[in-house]
């Protein structure tokens, strides 16, 4: 029967401290970035010029279309060889809002394009500009449409960022091997951190869900 | 039909008392070296700086100049015979090479299977960094960023010992731990003597060199047990290559530093 020593991985607690913050900072960092990022690409796919619509496309497949630790590598150990070093933080917060925003575009995408036509029409009878329309009568109904989609793909974007270890952020995952690798307990050390993934999780999505009806899309 | 009983019987007893003896360990391989005038050494054939092929694809290195040495010092013809980590034991056991001179480290389970040389040179974990940056000891680090293996050697020794100032970055494995370095993503690389060779070989424009040792574990040679006179005239000649100063000159050349102690 294997023996549990929990007491040698939790005294590591401000490691895990530290890992837990990094990643709840990465992930509010790209989910509002990306979230903006994907506004704006799935307006630009809808109303912007052809080559804007090419471009945006472009970067959308791209993106979704490989994996999310090629473009992590990319950014971090191909961009140096172009002149651009970012650090660790920035390359990770880069990847995970071009990742994020690729997809938020496409699942904001589908809610605006689910805008009927009425609202449009009766907005532009009342006189008001393609931006109030855009920001006012279209985007809030769509994003509300679209939030728990939204939201799950936020918790994804989140879980993803314990790749970033592999370029030694020191985030949760990445204590939970360096703790594994100094004291030997890989079972207990990723067991703890998978709570805490878990935790995160279900915070971030309560969280979410309840910032949206009241700040994002404000549904009377 | 009693005759042929008798002999299948006796020839059963001849072979189980010939595998129940002791297996004799023959003391004659250094008068057989000598007789034919050629010695094989088995060699690292990818392993820079130890054992590699230079750009003329003739085997170079550290351990190819020591067993040339030894080979000419012996007055015979050195033949190469490129060896991995795997099989380099069971080929010096079935006489397919008479010494081993490939980064071998010395190690109990080793020994009791292999006799040991004295050290020859050293084999270290260092750390590696560009010309420009003057590192001379561990306070050098302070301030600066460095690339290491999570989990290996020179990470431990980093932890003990470097200013806390110093910002280590661990990687995965060694491939990705290089390519930060080389990427300069980080100032400088903390890894092994191999690693650090073959990635600078590959990568000149980084212009980078030893600065600073974190552990040292040197190599031997490996000798067949029982081979007491090879064993004597391989210490003889080392000893002498070590007192004239033939042995730092070749760790000068290939490793960048000097032998440091050599255990005998």
């Amino acid at each position: 029967m294997i023996e549990f020593n929990f007491a040698v991985v939790l005294a590591q607690w401000p490691m895990l401290l530290h890992g837990l913050g990094l990643t709840a900072a990465l992930t509010a960092a790209s989910a509002l970035l990306g979230s903006v990022l994907g506004t704006a690409c799935a307006w630009a796919r809808l109303h912007g010029s052809a080559t804007l619509k090419w471009l945006v496309g472009a970067y959308v497949e791209l993106v979704r279309n490989t994996p999310f630790i090629i473009q992590l590598f990319f950014i971090f150990f191909g961009l140096p060889s172009l002149g651009v070093r970012l650090s660790v933080e920035v390359a990770c917060v880069l990847s995970m809002v071009l990742n994020l925003g690729a997809y938020a575009c496409e699942i904001i995408r589908a809610g605006l394009q689910a805008t009927g036509r009425g609202q449009i029409e009766a907005a532009m009878s009342l006189a008001l500009t393609p931006w109030q329309i855009f920001s006012r009568v279209v985007l809030p109904p769509a994003l509300a449409r679209i939030w728990p989609a939204l939201v799950s793909q936020i918790i994804i974007v989140m879980l993803g960022s314990a790749v970033c270890g592999q370029i030694s952020a020191e985030e949760m995952s990445q204590a939970a091997n360096l703790i594994s690798s100094r004291t030997f307990r890989s079972f207990e050390s990723y067991i703890v951190v998978t709570l805490a993934y878990l935790a995160l999780a279900v915070v971030l999505r309560q969280l979410l869900n309840w910032l949206g009806p009241r700040f994002i899309f404000v549904s009377r | 039909m009693k005759f042929k009983a008798f002999s299948t019987l006796a020839g059963l007893f001849a072979s189980v008392a010939l595998l129940c003896a002791a297996p004799a360990h023959a003391d004659d391989s250094l008068t057989s070296i000598l007789a034919k005038k050629s010695i094989a050494l088995g060699v690292a054939s990818d392993f820079p700086p130890y054992g590699y092929m230079g750009p003329d694809f003739k085997l170079t290195g550290v351990d190819v100049a020591t067993a040339q040495l030894i080979a000419d010092k012996l007055g015979v013809k050195a033949e190469f015979v490129p060896v991995s980590t795997p099989n380099r034991i069971p080929y010096l056991q079935t006489k397919k090479i008479d010494l081993i001179v490939s980064a071998l480290g010395k190690n109990a389970e080793r020994e009791k299977v292999i006799d040991f040389t004295v050290a020859y040179a050293p084999f270290f974990q260092a750390v590696f960094g560009p010309k420009s940056l003057s590192i001379k000891s561990f306070a050098d680090l302070a301030g600066k960023t460095i690339a290491v293996t999570r989990g290996t050697i020179q990470d431990d020794v980093l932890q003990q010992m470097a200013p806390p100032t110093l910002k280590t970055m661990r990687f995965e494995d060694d491939a990705t731990t290089v390519a930060a370095f080389i990427s300069q993503q980080t100032q400088l690389l903390a890894t092994g003597a191999a690693v650090a060779a073959a990635a600078i070989q590959k990568n000149p424009q980084v212009q980078a060199e030893y600065k600073l040792l974190l552990k040292d574990s040197p190599n031997f040679i490996g000798v067949r047990k029982g081979e007491t006179a090879l064993l004597n005239r391989v210490n003889e000649i080392l000893r002498a290559a070590k007192a004239d100063g033939t042995l730092e000159a070749y760790s000068q050349k290939w490793l960048g530093r000097g032998t440091g102690v050599l255990p005998d």
